[in-house]
């Protein structure tokens, strides 16, 4: 069996942590949909799907990433413009592309894109990256940065920093550029904040009070620590959550289908997905510690780490530490384009991992 | 170079394996950050969130208790709980609301004002709630409804209880009537005590003994989604029936007391002196209870509390009247009492009489004068003048005490609500309320039942009962028992006894209530025409209160009929039967219609026939002709009639 997915470029490792994530997840988007077998179904559907692009992406040589990373990150360029241009609405804001045969949002696939061609600007570099590198790099980053911004994707956007930003440090960005950075986004935080459109800057406001809105802006907040706070350590039982059942909580099994499942499993079982999760990081950690150029550990520490950013923001928002942003639970919330370009990612972790020279010492 | 650049290689290698450190570190206090959260929700804030999460899908349904049903004293109903039937139509499952309510209009009757507030309901109300279109169909609605029901998606008929009234408007100033709550009805009661509740009884025992009938509210715990849609029930807590009431009254005397009284305006009231349980309480004109229970509106409340002979004015309990002649048995007993005459004492009338020292007069109503009277004589005839002297020699405080231990001038504490404490005046009074002193004219006046003094029928009834009991009393009332309406046990409401008035001697109760014997028995007897056919004892008194106070150089009284109504003289009656054996005493008070003997003891022998015998065996007919031959006979008191006519 590791043989034949040895011989097929798929890390199983990977494969079962990805698998224990996603068949957790859809136990509780059959609780969270009302006992939906079909939503279960079509989410199963996409797993498969992301497992077919995955295995597939795990094919081709890293090398061959590194070659298509430009052209990749050009068309997503041009595929954002086109969105801003003539892109589908919905839910007041402009990210769909609509190709006739598939709709789907550019800024997904920039994810991806991100910090391959980072990762393959800085891979001839001198390490750690001289000024002029750092500039050009920061063009790179900030261009789509702003485009995805503007649809606006505040969630999507900082993914794609975060994926941007995380290329940059692991291939060693000064401590004192890093902090300089920090310092910089905390003094320009009060002109970003006149920029971010009203439910945003709301959004954020409810965090620091979610009851002073209950049945407003904070609703979302207050029903998501009612379910997670009522679970308690073992939870109410699968299929046996109030919150969502009777429908106070929204969006139960999209963006906030970790209320459901520390709703109706608790805390034991949460730490358990936790733990999970950060296996899964540290499988990519390994991955990138072990790859053999410099391009092959920035994309797959990249990865890693911005799958790690992913789950936290999730968790954060429904927790209520963080504001709420359209970000999904990684594999586990019910959702199509973010399944499959999340195991795009991984197909490339696996041929990183896979297509190692045996030579090379 | 080949080696520098390996060199190179190996230095980025190694800082990425510090940043890869770092990067770990990140992640784990990340993960570390998100598990106290978490700690801090699911484990220290748990049971915090539990309630808040039952909170949320709880919702506390009351359920209404069934209001006791209130009896009379044989069980015939006076108030029951009726079935009352809602259209009602749930917005969600309509399409074509304005067509609906147009095919609804052949079927039901719906005034322009049901549809104004089913609209404006449907507004206010969650779609799937069923609104309230028309309250109470009738019978034939309802049938018609039920034929066509399959063509009315989203219509149902529910069915409540509402109060119903047997006895209508005879009934209705003892049994009274519920009526929506009010807000401040509402903020009043204790906390959750109108769950599910929508009426309180408003006036006569519904009001007094709402307590007792009201039950109380269960609840229903039913698990409702975010949009408030009952999904099921979790719990339920059983709620419990208010008690049934029987009342002292008797339904059938009621409704002869009632039909006596006639297009008269006044009241009667009768007391079973025995235990002061009330047999019959009468007010006229009265009103329709049931106009109040679906919420009268302004138009017809305005008529009635605007009527001038205020219909929902309680006269019995409410109203507040000269008693006139109906104190002399009383006076005579204070008289006895006071040792300031004897019954043997007599007075000399000559139809009227002046203080020492004042030329004003103080007239008999005889003119002519009554001649020597003694106690019995004065009492039988109504003497106005032996009560002039008599009321001299007691003085006011001495008048005032003992009425007052029979009842008058203070609320009785009657088990209804609104009762007056009327007044019987006192120097003290006088001077506190009026800063007047008080002049020895107004005791004359006084003491025939004039002047200040101002009664209710109840008072009078039970003054008579006191009487009639030789002293014992009880506090009125008309709750006599109460009913488990479950366990069907009855737990009766024992007659509360008021402190005996015992007289020095004892046997001038007996001397009074022969005189009183002597007023319905007696050759000259201002009731002589309800005595003479009857076959049992009475004892009683007649009166006839002046309503407008005759100017002193008036010489001659004016006829009944030119006196406009408002200005007539009030009939009133007081008397109890058997004589020696007292079972019913009875007060009687006709408005403005002339005198007490002809006009208000007739309305008393009938009730008490109805009471003692199960029939009226009066017959005015039969008495009448006996009485006109009858000399022209003693009348009204107080009051002088140049024609004078029998009472």
């Amino acid at each position: 069996m590791a043989d034949l997915l040895e011989s097929w470029h798929v890390d199983l490792w990977l494969l079962l942590l990805l698998s224990a994530v996603a068949g957790l997840g859809m136990f509780v988007i059959y609780s969270a949909s009302g006992h939906s077998i079909p939503a279960v179904v079509n989410q199963a559907e996409r797993f498969v799907l992301g497992l077919f692009v995955m295995t597939v992406v795990a094919q081709a040589p890293p090398e061959f990433y590194r070659m298509v990373a430009p052209w990749l990150y050009g068309l997503t360029v041009l595929l954002l413009l086109l969105v801003a241009a003539i892109g589908d609405h919905a839910m007041g804001a402009q990210r769909w592309l609509d190709l006739g045969f598939i709709r789907f949002q550019p800024s997904e696939l920039m994810k991806l894109a991100m910090p391959m061609t980072l990762a393959a600007f800085l891979h001839h570099r001198r390490l750690p990256p001289r000024p002029l590198t750092l500039l050009a790099a920061l063009v790179i980053l900030g261009a789509p940065t702003m485009l995805i911004m503007v649809q606006p994707d505040l969630g999507t956007s900082m993914l794609v920093v975060a994926a941007g930003g995380f290329a940059l440090f692991f291939a060693g960005l000064q401590w004192r550029w890093i902090l300089g950075a920090l310092a910089a986004v905390g003094a320009a935080a009060p002109l970003l904040w006149e920029r971010l459109h009203d439910y945003q800057q709301k959004r954020i406001l409810t965090l620091l009070d979610p009851e002073s809105d209950p049945l407003g802006a904070g609703y979302h907040i207050t029903q998501s620590k009612i379910a997670i706070g009522s679970g308690g350590l073992f939870g109410k039982g699968w299929l046996e959550g109030t919150q969502a059942k009777l429908e106070f909580l929204p969006e139960a099994h999209t963006d906030f289908i970790f209320a459901v499942f520390a709703e109706e499993l608790g805390l034991i079982t949460v730490l358990v997905l936790l733990t999970i999760y950060l296996c899964i990081v540290g499988r990519c950690l390994w991955i990138a510690v072990r790859a053999q150029d410099s391009f092959q550990r920035l994309l797959a520490a990249s990865l890693g780490m911005t799958f790690f950013i992913y789950v936290f923001i999730n968790i954060g928002m429904v927790i209520g530490l963080l504001p709420v942003v359209g970000v999904p639970l990684p594999l586990f919330s019910f959702g199509g384009t973010s399944m499959v370009s999340l195991l795009a990612g991984f197909g490339m972790l696996m041929s990183i991992h896979t297509h190692r020279k045996l030579l090379a010492n | 170079m080949a080696l520098s650049s390996i060199k190179n290689l190996q230095r980025e290698r190694q800082a990425f394996l510090a940043r890869a450190v770092v990067g770990t570190v990140f992640c784990l206090l990340g993960t570390a950050l998100l598990i106290v959260r978490l700690f801090d929700l699911q484990i220290l804030q748990n049971e915090y969130f539990q309630t808040r999460a039952n909170e949320n899908r709880m919702r506390v349904m009351p359920v209404a208790p069934v209001r006791g049903l209130i009896y009379d004293r044989h069980g015939a109903l006076l108030a029951q709980n009726k079935p009352a039937f809602v259209l009602e139509v749930i917005p969600e499952q309509v399409e074509d609301m304005p067509g609906l309510l147009k095919r609804l209009t052949g079927v039901v009757q719906l005034t322009d004002q049901d549809i104004g507030r089913f609209k404006e309901r449907v507004r206010k109300t969650p779609r799937y709630r069923p609104v309230p279109l028309r309250n109470n169909l009738t019978m034939e609605e309802l049938a018609r409804y039920e034929v066509d029901r399959h063509a009315f998606r989203g219509v149902d008929v529910s069915a409540g209880l509402t109060r119903n009234y047997p006895l209508g408007v005879s009934g209705a100033h003892i049994v009274g009537y519920v009526g929506g709550i009010t807000e401040s009805e509402l903020k009043e009661a204790a906390e959750n005590t109108y769950e599910g509740l929508s009426l309180i009884g408003k006036t006569g025992v519904e009001k007094s003994s709402e307590d007792t009938l009201r039950g109380e509210s269960g609840a229903k715990i039913i698990e409702a989604n975010a949009y408030g849609r009952p999904l099921r029930e979790l719990d339920y807590r059983r709620g419990y029936p208010g008690r049934n009431l029987y009342l002292s009254i008797d339904a059938k005397v009621q409704l002869v007391a009632e039909q006596a009284l006639g297009e008269l305006d006044g009241a009667v009231v009768a007391l079973d002196p025995r235990s002061g349980e009330i047999i019959a309480l009468v007010s006229k004109p009265g009103f329709d209870p049931h106009l109040f229970i679906e919420g009268i509106d302004y138009k017809t409340y305005s008529v009635l509390s605007n009527d001038p002979k205020r219909p929902l004015f309680n006269r019995a309990l409410q109203g507040t009247y000269p008693p006139g002649s109906t104190v002399k048995p009383a006076m005579a007993i204070a008289g006895l009492e006071y040792g300031v005459v004897t019954p043997d004492d007599g007075v000399y009338c000559r139809g009227e009489i002046s203080l020492p020292g004042s030329s004003r007069k103080y007239r008999c109503w005889k003119r002519s004068g009554h001649g020597f009277q003694d106690m019995v004589g004065g009492v039988m005839r109504s003497c106005d003048v032996y009560f002039y002297e008599l009321a001299i020699k007691l003085g006011i405080d001495r008048m005032h005490d003992s009425m007052t231990r029979l009842g008058l001038g203070h609320k009785t504490g009657v088990d209804l609500p609104l009762e007056k404490s009327g007044l019987f005046p006192s120097r003290e009074w006088k001077l506190k309320r009026r800063k007047e002193q008080w002049y020895p004219g107004e005791t004359l006046n006084v003491g025939i039942g004039q002047g200040y003094t101002s009664v209710t029928p109840l008072q009078l009834a039970q003054m008579t009962a006191r009487i009639a009991m030789r002293g014992k009393g009880f506090k009125p009332h008309v709750v006599y028992a109460t009913q488990d309406a479950i366990t069907r046990q009855v737990t009766p409401v024992p007659p509360v006894p008021l402190d005996p008035i015992e007289l020095k001697d004892n046997r001038n109760w007996q001397r009074v209530i022969d005189a009183m014997i002597g007023v319905a028995h007696g050759v000259g007897g201002t009731a002589a025409r309800i005595g003479r056919d009857s076959p049992y004892q009475i004892a009683a008194k007649t009166g006839t209160a002046q309503v407008a106070a005759m100017r002193q150089d008036e010489k001659k009284a004016r006829s009944l009929e030119s006196t406009p109504l408002h200005l007539r003289d009030h009939a009133l009656f007081v008397a109890f039967a058997p004589a020696d054996d007292p079972k019913i005493a009875v007060a009687v008070i006709a408005e403005h219609a002339g005198h007490g003997g002809s006009i208000a003891a007739p309305i008393a022998r009938q009730v008490m026939d109805m009471y003692l015998l199960g029939e009226v065996r009066y017959n005015a007919g039969a008495a009448a002709p006996a009485a006109a031959v009858a000399t022209p006979e003693p009348d009204a008191d107080g009051h002088v009639h140049e024609v004078e006519v029998e009472d």
